[in-house]
């Protein structure tokens, strides 16, 4: 256990080192010129001469690196060319704001995927089954803001139930932020959740067919009886896979519905900072994402010995 | 020269006409429909009221003396900042923090009087040093290139604490009309250290909160020397995706969409009894625009023929729903200097075809470069389609807005022609008699008649720009696709709306609820 918990924060650290020269040399090497763009057509040549020098862009890209990996390792990713704030506080603001988003919709695509999923397995080649894989296929195909306009078009325009977008701190007033998450994180965690079914529906089929599950049954327990005292823990292991990998799409498609619902997350930070070529803001959403995708497999690594012990020993 | 009109002193109308003028467009605002309870009375006192605005592109930064954009004075100019003068509904310069103000015979000097109530949002007075102050800073710490409007003032004195005096260096006409815009707003000595994120004015409104990402919240000014607006809060939401504007007006989550994205969605507002439509003009001339730089533009006949062979009904039925105005110059229908061009163009494939013919130009390759913006993009396939119908090849590609294009095109002018709006006011001058500019248009005798305007009577200024805007049109220095529509939707009870976008400002002062 300890050695795989060595090795796998080995790994960890390399991809870290590994991603953050591969986002800071891409991002860098984006064109346009940050200065220009920041300052906008009517700038003078002097203004974006001057603003370049201020920001240091006119120094060799290895010291601007050092530079910049040193300050993301103080927690201080520094100033953004185009508004000239501290981008720390920004970022913290806006991350709690998509972590909001990206839970509740992962809650909502597994209280959706994990009934979902066995009820298919266990109805496999049954109509009922056939009817909810069908269902799940739709699920998989629609994009998630595609889902969200959707949504928005029914809940918000026609019915007027929910707003159709915004949003509002929960400490500031939890009625209406609840409201407003409703239909962004339903949007997500419908996706998600279609998506994740159609995994805990082979999980769960592969596991019905284990011996150990004939000879469950065989002593007279019924296919959910059984499932539940032996065969879901197995059929986890691969549905927690999934989730991990299925959270760097879920950041994905946060960025996009946080767009459609105007919600000002991560991901709508990150759109305008690549449009306004706030190279530095680009580079610090950017790592943080990556690091936060890069924790969650680590997560994920070890929570596999927690659900099989036989990985323990590996 | 007309020395009687030059030499005649220019008064205008004093600050309590103006207050009147006012007055009465907020009693009629008030009284198109019965008032009901708890209607607030027509001038001076305000609502409780608040009210939610869509619009699109949310500033990076509340500072525009070094951030560029419309964004920021169409939020805060006239709103949060005053300047000396601002426009009003018509166009016309009229009185704001000055009373009256006072030109010399030799349209050098002008001597502004200032209100003397007026205060700065954070407790001082505003008086002629602030003035002097804010011009001055204007040539010394603003960073955008509209600064340079300001080079033309001399010296800026504070005679007594509400009197003014600027001297020119020599008579220009635009300088007072630029005063209207961002550039004239006056700041307070005290009040700019943070102009980012904490903007200090002497306007009826001033900011509560900046959401980033999502909003301004502006809030009234108890303390606003002049008549207090109708909203007691006013939220600048942002958006940017069209749909999700189009559906928070039709939930109810804002009140007024201010510029309708995709024109072709205005259907489903239509017959909406609770909702109404506004379709006007504004400043926005759609450019495609030619790099005189780049050899075949440098043939007239080259430029001549693509302006005949773009069908710009069609074009415009094709691209932008139908919705905007034709025009045949840069010129839109709101500047005193107007007039119809269209017809000095004609869509005519076959003279196309001979000119291009006879400029021996027949298997022409031209690359349209387009930045990533929604009328150019979908306009840029017409104009490609219907150059390809008299025999130019069009390369057409798009580059991503604003980062790409401004590298490609405004900076390196590596284009044949692009499209874009131009959204400025009175933006002949900065785009046709500037030949650093990115079209590179260097015609003398343009530049010889934009100084002459500038210089002359106000008279003489409509007649001379009248004909710069024909000479632009017949030397075809570029074609201007069509005019964007003032396009806004709002609850049917909101008056006070704009017809035209003129200025730089969306004036809340003059909203209401009926």
């Amino acid at each position: 256990m300890l050695l795989r918990v060595l090795v796998r924060s080995g790994v960890f650290l390399a991809s870290l080192i590994v991603s953050s020269v591969l986002v800071f040399w891409f991002l860098a090497g984006l064109p346009g010129d940050p200065a220009r763009v920041a300052l906008g057509v009517n700038a003078t040549e002097e203004a974006v001469a001057a603003l370049r020098e201020e920001f240091g862009l006119n120094r060799p890209l290895v010291t601007q690196y050092v530079d910049w990996v040193g300050g993301m390792l103080a927690g201080d990713p520094g100033r953004s060319y185009v508004s000239k704030a501290q981008i720390g506080p920004q970022l913290a603001d806006r991350l709690q704001v998509t972590l909001w988003l990206v839970g509740t919709a992962t809650v909502i695509a597994v209280l959706i995927a994990l009934p979902a999923g066995t009820l298919m397995a266990v109805r496999h080649g049954r109509l009922s089954g056939l009817l909810l894989a069908a269902m799940s296929q739709v699920g998989v195909a629609v994009p998630a803001f595609l889902a969200g306009i959707l949504l928005v078009a029914l809940f918000a325009v026609r019915l007027g139930w929910l707003p159709s977008g915004g949003w509002t701190p929960p400490v500031e007033d939890p009625l209406m932020f609840l409201q407003q998450l409703a239909l962004p994180a339903l949007a997500l965690g419908l996706v998600q959740g279609a998506v994740l079914s159609r995994y805990v529906r082979s999980a769960v089929i592969d596991v019905l067919r284990e011996d150990y599950l004939r000879t469950a049954r065989a002593k007279g327990l019924t296919p959910f009886r059984a499932l539940r005292r032996h065969g879901l823990r197995n059929a986890m292991v691969p549905v927690v896979t999934v989730l991990g990998l299925q959270l760097s799409t879920l950041l994905v498609g946060a960025v996009v519905v946080e767009r459609v619902f105007v919600i000002p997350g991560v991901g709508n930070l990150l759109l305008s900072a690549v449009a306004d070529r706030d190279l530095l803001l680009v580079q610090a959403v950017v790592m943080v994402l990556v690091v936060a995708v890069l924790v969650v497999t680590f997560v994920v690594d070890l929570l596999y010995a927690v659900i099989d012990p036989r990985l323990r020993r590996g | 020269m007309d020395s009687d009109l030059i030499g005649s002193t220019r008064m205008v109308a004093g600050a309590l006409a103006a207050a009147a003028l006012l007055g009465l467009a907020a009693c009629s605002a008030g009284s198109s429909t019965s008032p009901p309870e708890g209607t607030p009375p027509p001038s001076g006192e305000g609502s409780d009221e608040a009210l939610v605005l869509g619009l699109v592109a949310e500033p990076a930064s509340l500072d525009f003396t070094t951030e560029d954009g419309a964004a920021i004075p169409q939020a805060l100019l006239v709103n949060l900042y005053e300047g000396l003068v601002k426009l009003d509904q018509d166009g016309e310069i009229v009185p704001a923090l000055s009373t009256e103000w006072d030109v010399s015979d030799d349209g050098r000097t002008y001597t502004f009087e200032l209100v003397d109530n007026a205060e700065f949002t954070s407790g001082e007075p505003m008086t002629a040093t602030d003035v002097v102050f804010s011009i001055e800073r204007v040539q010394t710490d603003w960073t955008t290139s509209l600064a340079a409007a300001m080079d033309v003032v001399e010296s800026v004195e504070a005679d007594s604490p509400t009197r003014v005096v600027v001297t020119l260096s020599a008579p220009s006409n635009d300088w007072l009309y630029r005063m209207t815009t961002r550039i004239g707003a006056i700041f307070s000595e005290a009040g700019v250290d943070d102009l980012a994120s904490t903007p200090i004015g002497t306007g009826p409104y001033q900011l509560d909160a900046w959401n980033r990402g999502d909003s301004i919240v502006l809030t009234r000014n108890d303390d606003y020397w002049g008549d207090a607006p109708h909203f007691a809060e006013v939220t600048l939401r942002y958006f940017d995706d069209p749909t999700a504007l189009n559906s928070a007006l039709l939930s109810g989550g804002i009140d007024v969409i201010t510029t309708v994205q995709a024109p072709e969605a205005l259907p489903q507002f239509d017959g909406n009894d609770d909702l109404q439509i506004i379709e006007g003009t504004t400043n926005g001339e759609v450019v495609l625009s030619f790099n005189h730089r780049s050899a075949p533009f440098q043939d007239i006949r080259v430029r001549q023929a693509i302006r005949l062979a773009i069908d710009h009904q069609s074009l415009i039925d094709t691209c932008w729903a139908g919705r905007g105005e034709l025009i045949g110059s840069m010129v839109p229908p709101t500047d005193p200097w107007y007039e119809d061009l269209t017809a000095l163009v004609p869509h005519d494939p076959n003279l196309a075809a001979q000119l291009l013919g006879e400029a021996e130009q027949t298997d022409l390759t031209l690359r349209l470069r387009v930045p990533t913006l929604p009328y150019a993009e979908s306009c840029g396939q017409v104009v490609a389609s219907q150059l390809e119908d008299v025999g130019i090849t069009v390369a057409l590609d798009t580059l991503e807005f604003p980062a790409q294009w401004l590298q490609q095109v405004f900076t390196d002018h590596d284009y044949d022609m692009s499209i874009v709006a131009h959204v400025e006011p009175r933006d002949v001058p900065a785009v046709f008699g500037n030949p650093e500019y990115y079209p590179g248009y260097d015609n003398a005798e343009v530049q010889d008649l934009l100084a002459e305007a500038d210089a002359g009577t106000p008279d003489e200024q409509v007649t001379i720009m009248q004909e710069v805007a024909r000479v632009l049109s017949e030397d075809a220095a570029s074609d201007w696709l069509f005019l964007l529509p003032n396009l806004i939707v709002a609850d049917a009870d909101i008056t006070g709306l704009p017809e035209n976008g003129i200025g730089e400002a969306f004036d809340l002062t003059l909203l209401a609820r009926g």
